[in-house]
C-alpha cells in the first residue's frame, strides 16, 4: 500500500562503493578464497575448518554526505564489514572503493595516508588513550598528519567546541562520564577533517538517555557538515532514526537495503519483518509513503451535478477540488452535494468546504495525529504546493499495524548496478489502479 | 628376571657431557664475548658502588623509595640499610646490589623486546614459550656446572646463571600486557593512521607498562634468589656469609647473610612493587 513518491535523486559523487566484499577469519587466506569460490555455506566451511565467514558478499553503495547504516544482530558481520573499509580487516576477496579508489589494493603508504585524511573511526568502546589527555586524544590524528602544533590546538579546540566540550580539554578521558567520552571519540574523528566517519556501535554503550541525545546532536552536526558516515547499530529504531539508508545484515550477508520507510512497510525477508515489529512506525513512516490518490475535481470545469455522479460512481463520500494548477482548494463532501443539487446551485465553489488540514508529503505521521482526529483525511502537499495525495484515519491507522508479510524486493546488493531498481519497482506494483485524470 | 634398567639405555649423561664439551672447545671466543659486556656492566655498578660513601647510598635510596613509594617504604628503607651496614655486610651488600642491578638490567633490555616481540607474534610467542618454561622450572644447580665450564666461576658467571633464571618473567608480562591493551586503543591508533611502531609507542607499551613493571619486580626478586645459590660458584656478594657459614658451621655468619639478604629484598620489592601500581 505504500507509494514511492520521490524517487532519490542519485547525487553526483559516489564515496564509498562495496564490491563482492568477504571476509573470512582462519589463517589461510587461498583456502579461504577456493571455499567461497566452490560456494560451501557458512556453516560448512565453520565445521570443515574452523574459519569464519563474517561477511559474504557484500554489495553496497554508499553515497556522499549520507548517513548510511548497517543494522544486525550481535554477530551478523557488521564490524568486520566497517573495518573492511579503512581495512583494518584486510577482505578476502572483493573490493572496497573509496571515491573510486581500491582501498584493498592500496599501498601501506597510501592506506596510511587515507586513514588520516579521509577515513576516520568512532568506536563503541570509544576506543580513548586513557594516559592521554582529551586534547591529546583529539589531536592525536592530527600528529598523525603532521600538522604543527599550533594548527593542531586551534584544530582540537575546535573539534571539543563542535561536540560541546569546551575547557575539558585538559583532563583525562577517565574523568569523564561515559557519554562525553564519545563526544572525545566523535571530536577525534572530526578534527581531521575525514570526508568519511565509520561509527562502529558508537552509541550503543551509552544510557538511553545520552544515547538519544548523541543521536540527535550527530543529525545537527550532520546537517552543517554533510559527511559520509557509515553509522553501525543493532537497534533498528536507532538505524532509522538516523539512516538516509539502512542496510541490514544476517549471518555475513545483507538481507536488505533500502530508506527506512522502505524497510518498515516492505520487509524483504522473515528476518526484517521481525525486526520490524517493534519498530513505532509512526516515527519513520511519511504521509508520503502512506497516502493514497484521491478522486479530483477541477475548479471551473467540473460541476456539482458531474461530481455527484462520479461520488455514485465510485462510492466515495467525498473528492479534492483542485484548481487548474492542481493545487487543493478544498474538499467536496457527499452530504452537502444533494441539497446542493436540490437548491439548484451548481458552482462547485458554494459547497466545497475549505476547512481541511494539508501537510506535507515529508511529515511523520506522529506530526499528523493532531489535525487527522478531527476530519476525515488530511490533503498532502509537494514541494510546489500541488496536491500529492490525501490519508484518511484508516490510511494511517492501518499502516501502524506492523507488516505482517514480506515484499521480496530485488535486493539492491545482488544488483549493484541498478543501485535504486527495487524502489521504483515495489512503487509501481503498488500504485493504486485508479489514478488522477 | 630380565634385569631392563641395569644399563643405561638412553646414555643422556653421556650426551650432554659430550655436548658441553663441544660448545666449550668450539665456541669459547663467543662465550668470552657475552661474557665482557656482562662483565663491564657488572664491574661499573660495583666499583660505583663501593666507591659512593655508604651514607650517600643509603639517602639515595631513600629518596627514591620516598619518590615512588613514599614515607613508609622511605623509612623502611633507611632502617634496612643501616642494620645491613651494623651486620658488617655494608659491601657485600653492595655487591649483591650490584650484581642483582646489572642482571635485571640485561633482564629487561633482553626480556622486554622479545616480550614486545611475542606479544605480536603468535609464531614467536609458541616459539619462545616452551624455552621460558624450561628456563624456569630448570632447578639452577643444573645448570651452574655449564656455566662454570662456559664462563668460569666469580661474579660474572654468577650475573650470568641469575639471568637464565630471571629473564622469564620480565618477558612473560610484558607479552601479557602488550596482549592485554585495549583493542578498541589500539584500533583507534591504526585507525587514525599511525605505524607500527607508532602504536607501539604511543599506546601500547604505555597501556603495558604496570604490567611490564610487575615482571620487572618478578624478575628482579628471582634475581635476589639467586645470591646464596650463586655464591657457590664464587659470586660474591651476601652469599658469601651464608655458604661459608654452611661450610664452616658458623650458624651466626650465616643468619646475619641470610637476614641481609632478606631485608635488601624487602627492600628492592616494595620499592619496584610501587612502580607497577601507581598511575603512568
Ligand atoms: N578477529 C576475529 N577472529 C575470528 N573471528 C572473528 C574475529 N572477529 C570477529 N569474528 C567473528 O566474525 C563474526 C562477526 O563478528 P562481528 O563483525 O564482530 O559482528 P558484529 O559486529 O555484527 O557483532 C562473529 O562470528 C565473530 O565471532
Ligand atoms: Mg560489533
Amino acid at each position: 500500500m505504500s507509494l514511492q513518491v520521490e524517487p532519490r535523486i542519485l547525487p553526483s559523487m559516489s564515496t564509498i562503493r562495496l564490491r563482492n566484499v568477504s571476509k573470512v577469519f582462519g589463517d589461510d587466506s587461498h583456502k579461504a578464497r577456493a571455499l567461497l569460490q566452490e560456494g560451501r555455506s557458512r556453516d560448512e566451511i565453520l565445521a570443515e575448518t574452523g574459519y569464519v565467514v563474517a561477511v559474504r558478499d557484500v554489495n553496497l553503495d554508499i553515497e556522499d554526505g549520507e548517513i548510511f547504516v548497517v543494522m544486525g544482530l550481535s554477530g551478523s558481520g557488521k564490524s568486520t564489514l566497517i573495518r573492511c573499509i579503512n581495512r583494518l580487516h584486510p577482505v578476502t576477496t572483493g573490493e572496497v572503493l573509496i571515491d573510486g579508489e581500491d582501498i584493498v589494493s592500496a599501498s601501506t603508504d597510501r592506506l596510511r595516508e587515507l586513514r588520516r585524511s579521509k577515513l576516520a573511526m568512532v568506536f563503541q568502546h570509544f576506543g580513548l588513550f586513557p594516559h592521554r589527555t582529551v586534547q591529546e586524544n583529539v589531536e592525536y590524528g592530527l600528529k598523525m598528519q603532521k600538522m604543527d602544533v599550533d594548527e593542531r590546538r586551534a584544530r582540537s579546540e575546535t573539534a571539543l567546541e563542535q561536540v560541546g566540550l569546551e575547557g575539558w580539554g585538559n583532563r583525562r578521558p577517565g574523568d569523564l562520564s561515559g557519554g562525553m567520552q564519545q563526544r572525545v571519540g566523535l571530536a577525534r574523528a572530526l578534527a581531521t577533517d575525514a570526508d568519511v566517519l565509520l561509527m562502529d556501535e558508537a552509541f550503543s554503550a551509552l544510557d538511553p538517555l545520552i544515547r538519544r541525545e548523541m543521536q540527535d546532536d550527530l543529525l545537527t552536526l550532520q546537517r552543517d557538515l554533510g559527511k559520509t558516515i557509515v553509522f553501525i547499530t543493532h537497534d533498528l529504531n536507532e538505524a532509522l532514526k538516523l539512516g538516509d539508508h539502512t542496510a541490514i545484515m544476517r549471518d555475513g550477508q545483507v538481507v536488505q537495503v533500502g530508506t527506512a520507510d522502505e524497510i518498515v512497510s516492505q520487509p524483504s525477508t522473515e528476518y526484517v519483518l521481525e525486526f520490524t515489529r517493534d519498530v513505532d512506525r509512526s516515527r519513520v513512516l511519511t504521509v508520503g509513503s502512506i497516502m493514497r490518490q484521491p478522486d479530483t475535481l477541477v475548479q471551473g470545469r467540473d460541476t456539482v451535478r458531474t461530481a455527484s455522479a462520479r461520488m455514485r460512481a465510485s462510492d466515495s463520500d467525498y473528492m479534492v477540488l483542485v484548481d487548474s494548477n492542481r493545487q487543493p482548494l478544498g474538499l467536496v463532501l457527499e452530504e452537502y452535494v444533494g441539497p446542493a443539487i436540490q437548491r439548484g446551485v451548481n458552482d462547485l465553489g458554494d459547497v466545497v468546504s475549505d476547512s481541511f488540514v494539508s501537510c506535507s508529503t515529508d511529515d511523520l505521521l506522529i506530526d499528523t495525529y493532531d489535525s487527522v482526529i478531527e476530519r476525515q483525511c488530511i490533503v498532502a502537499i509537494d514541494e510546489h504546493g500541488q496536491l500529492a495525495g490525501v490519508a484518511e484515519h484508516l490510511d494511517i491507522l492501518s499502516s501502524l499495524a506492523p507488516a505482517t508479510e514480506i515484499t521480496p524486493a530485488v535486493s539492491r546488493s545482488s544488483h549493484p548496478a541498478n543501485a535504486h531498481a527495487s524502489t521504483e519497482a515495489g512503487a509501481e506494483q503498488t500504485l493504486p489502479a485508479e489514478s488522477t485524470r | 628376571m630380565l634385569d631392563i634398567f641395569g644399563h643405561k639405555t638412553i646414555p643422556l649423561e653421556d650426551w650432554a657431557e659430550d655436548f658441553t664439551f663441544w660448545l666449550v672447545r668450539e665456541y669459547r671466543p663467543f662465550f668470552q664475548g657475552v661474557k665482557w659486556p656482562v662483565e663491564q656492566l657488572l664491574e661499573n655498578i660495583q666499583d660505583f658502588l663501593l666507591w659512593l660513601p655508604d651514607w650517600v647510598v643509603i639517602l639515595i635510596l631513600v629518596l627514591i623509595a620516598f619518590r615512588v613509594a613514599g614515607r613508609n617504604v622511605a623509612i623502611f628503607t633507611a632502617l634496612s640499610m643501616m642494620v645491613i651496614g651494623f651486620l658488617g655486610l655494608w659491601n657485600e651488600a653492595m655487591v649483591s646490589l650490584a650484581m642483582v642491578a646489572s642482571a635485571v638490567l640485561i633482564c629487561a633490555l633482553i626480556g622486554i623486546p622479545l616480550g614486545i616481540l611475542t606479544a605480536r607474534s603468535n609464531w614467536a610467542d609458541q616459539l619462545v614459550r616452551p624455552l621460558l618454561d624450561a628456563m624456569q622450572t630448570t632447578p639452577s644447580f643444573v645448570y651452574l656446572v655449564p656455566v662454570v665450564m662456559l664462563f668460569s666461576t666469580g661474579t660474572v658467571a654468577g650475573v650470568i646463571a641469575t639471568l637464565v633464571f630471571a629473564m622469564p618473567p620480565i618477558v612473560r608480562l610484558t607479552n601479557l600486557g602488550i596482549r592485554g591493551v585495549s583493542p578498541e586503543a589500539v584500533e583507534a591508533a591504526y585507525a587514525f593512521g599511525a605505524e607500527p611502531r607508532q602504536v607501539l609507542i604511543d599506546v601500547q607499551i604505555p597501556l603495558a607498562l604496570r604490567t611490564i613493571m610487575a615482571g620487572l619486580n618478578q624478575t628482579l626478586m628471582m634475581a635476589m634468589s639467586m645470591i646464596v645459590i650463586a655464591s657457590i660458584i664464587g659470586a660474591g656478594g651476601l652469599g658469601q656469609p651464608v655458604r661459608q657459614g654452611i661450610n664452616n658451621l658458623q650458624p651466626g655468619l650465616a643468619v646475619i647473610g641470610g637476614v641481609s639478604v632478606v631485608l635488601l629484598a624487602m627492600v628492592l620489592d616494595r620499592i619496584t612493587q610501587a612502580l607497577a601500581t601507581t598511575d603512568s
